[in-house]
């Protein structure tokens, strides 16, 4: 049936709330005034010059994507041979497994931080690079497990019965042909879990300390005291990298795919 | 077993990073705080006696209920249309549809708000216009406020509930609403009448994932509500790290924990009883 004209009304309604802050967004952090004005008394690039050139936003960014770039790569590490057992293998408790590893997804950010806070604390492992990559695979690894499987799953079984029956054991076949055949999902997983990482907020905000910061928590504190234009410009440039990645795992595997739960 | 054993680096990660904490908060929500504010190791449920009959906290766990359901609410109203028109698209729409509704997921919470406030503040958009068409004299007040975290929180809510009607509707036979309307039925009879009766369990599904979500966000409370707007999950915050009251944020978080578990339980419940029944 095609859509009813109401129907599209009220669809675009809906896609007008989830879009509208992105624009607003990008509007604002072009903006030459001193506050989050609209609309802006006049357009300038100076809010983008103070971003660059702000000390600790950007030693927070380098932070933000180191500790992004080991996380994901621990999660793909440890992460890419469960999803290989959960896709392909069957097994007593796969089910059980797969529910185990997914766990961590269900709990509020907020309680995961304070759990860690309290453990790491008394050992002097707050704001530390073990205690944040810690807290960061609590949920990166349940990501790249859940995305990993799916890309598995999409591999045909039938070549890697080819393979053992040309003479491969179970392990080569598994690494010379189902692994490549999922590299595109791999890297999709491997993109998503930086995001996830890169963007984390809540839990860092229990495991940072003036020694080492991420750049939300820094942006999150920022906002909490003052909204002006720079913290737009932050937005935005957050915004344009997200889509990007977006659109690189979009071309991989379909990002709809690749967040869809079944 | 080999299934385990392929498992086994990432279950022990999730154990360190998981489990321990976990337990930790458990053990630290049993310790006692003394009348100095110093933290003695004991084995009492004081904690847990102290935030029941406070009735500071039995309002705030009033308001988080009241912002989280009806946020959740309004979430998934304004997401059945998108979902809708996501399924009613031709093949060539569908995928970037359900990508400029889920693409929100990705983006840092943070950043949408600051456009939030950008749109709802005093010098913001909705404000602009009010004023600039003589609707109102003074600024109109959408932020720092109740309202401001629900918009905010509504907004974070939908690509979620979106993804899970999108799942749950995919299941729905449009020969049913082809037939109603062949038999006579116009587009709002045959929505109200069949549409929607079939939607029922994906909207109660996807109103208690966000209702889950909901009741735990921090973020939006805390940025949109300008610091006045307390929930339970602000609450846990200040007294982890502004009080430093170990035993009361860990019993308030086991608290939370409980009650989310009930939740979920209910969740899969639905789950169960809308699979058998599609």
């Amino acid at each position: 049936m095609r859509p009813s004209w109401m129907l599209r009304l009220f669809a675009a309604f809906g896609l007008l709330v989830l879009l509208a802050p992105g624009a607003l967004v990008l509007v604002v952090s072009f903006s030459a005034g001193d506050f989050l004005t609209f609309p802006p008394p006049g357009f300038s690039l100076r809010w983008y010059e103070a971003l660059f050139t702000h000390a600790g936003l950007m030693s927070a960014l380098a932070t933000s994507a180191l500790l992004a770039a080991a996380v994901s790569a621990l999660a793909l590490l440890v992460g890419a041979p469960a999803a290989y057992a959960i896709a392909r293998l069957d097994f007593p408790g796969r089910g059980v497994l797969a529910t185990l590893l997914m766990a961590p997804l269900l709990l509020p950010t907020l309680v995961l931080g304070l759990g860690l806070l309290l453990v790491l604390q008394p050992l002097g492992l707050v704001a530390t690079w073990p205690g944040l990559m810690l807290g960061h695979s609590l949920v990166a690894i349940p990501f790249a497990v859940r995305i990993m499987t799916t890309a598995f799953a999409a591999v045909p079984k039938e070549l890697e019965a080819a393979a053992w029956t040309l003479g491969a054991t179970p392990l080569r076949a598994a690494l010379r042909v189902t692994l490549p055949n999922a590299a595109p999902g791999a890297i999709a997983a491997g993109v998503l879990t930086f995001l996830v990482s890169f963007d984390e907020t809540v839990i860092s905000l229990f495991l940072v300390g003036p020694r080492l910061t991420t750049l939300p928590v820094e942006m999150f504190r920022y906002a909490e005291r003052t909204t002006d234009p720079l913290i737009a410009a932050l937005a935005m440039s957050l915004i344009v990298f997200a889509l990007l990645m977006v659109a690189v795992v979009e071309r991989l595997m379909g990002f709809t795919r690749a967040m869809g739960r079944d | 077993m080999i299934g385990w054993l392929l498992a086994a680096p990432a279950l022990a990660v999730l154990a360190l990073a998981f489990l321990w904490p976990m337990a930790g908060l458990f053990r630290i929500s049993l310790n006692r705080t003394t009348e100095t504010g110093a933290m003695e190791t004991a084995l009492t449920t004081e904690s847990y006696g102290k935030l029941l009959g406070d009735e500071f906290i039995r309002e705030l766990v009033w308001n988080t209920l009241v912002l989280a359901g009806s946020s959740a609410a309004i979430a998934v109203a304004l997401a059945l249309p998108v979902a809708l028109m996501v399924r009613a698209a031709s093949p060539r729409w569908r995928g970037p549809l359900a990508l400029m509704a889920i693409a929100p997921l990705l983006v840092s919470g943070t950043a949408r708000l600051i456009g939030w406030m950008a749109i709802l503040g005093d010098n913001g958009l909705i404000n602009a216009l009010l004023m600039g068409l003589g609707l109102r004299e003074t600024p109109w007040p959408l932020i720092n406020n109740w309202t401001g975290v629900r918009i905010g929180l509504v907004e974070s809510l939908m690509p979620y509930a979106v993804l899970v009607l999108i799942a749950g509707l995919g299941r729905l036979d449009p020969r049913l609403e082809e037939a109603a309307a062949t038999l006579g039925a116009g587009r709002v009879r045959t929505f109200f009448r069949v549409t929607l009766p079939l939607a029922a369990p994906a909207l109660l599904a996807a109103w208690l994932l966000a209702l889950v979500l909901g009741i735990s966000a921090f973020i939006t409370p805390r940025l949109m509500g300008g610091g006045r707007v307390f929930v339970l999950a602000t609450e846990i915050y200040d007294q982890a790290l502004e009080y430093v009251n170990w035993p009361a944020a860990s019993a308030l978080a086991m608290l939370l924990l409980g009650g989310l578990v009930l939740l979920m339980l209910l969740r899969a419940a639905v789950a169960k009883f809308a699979g058998g029944r599609a």
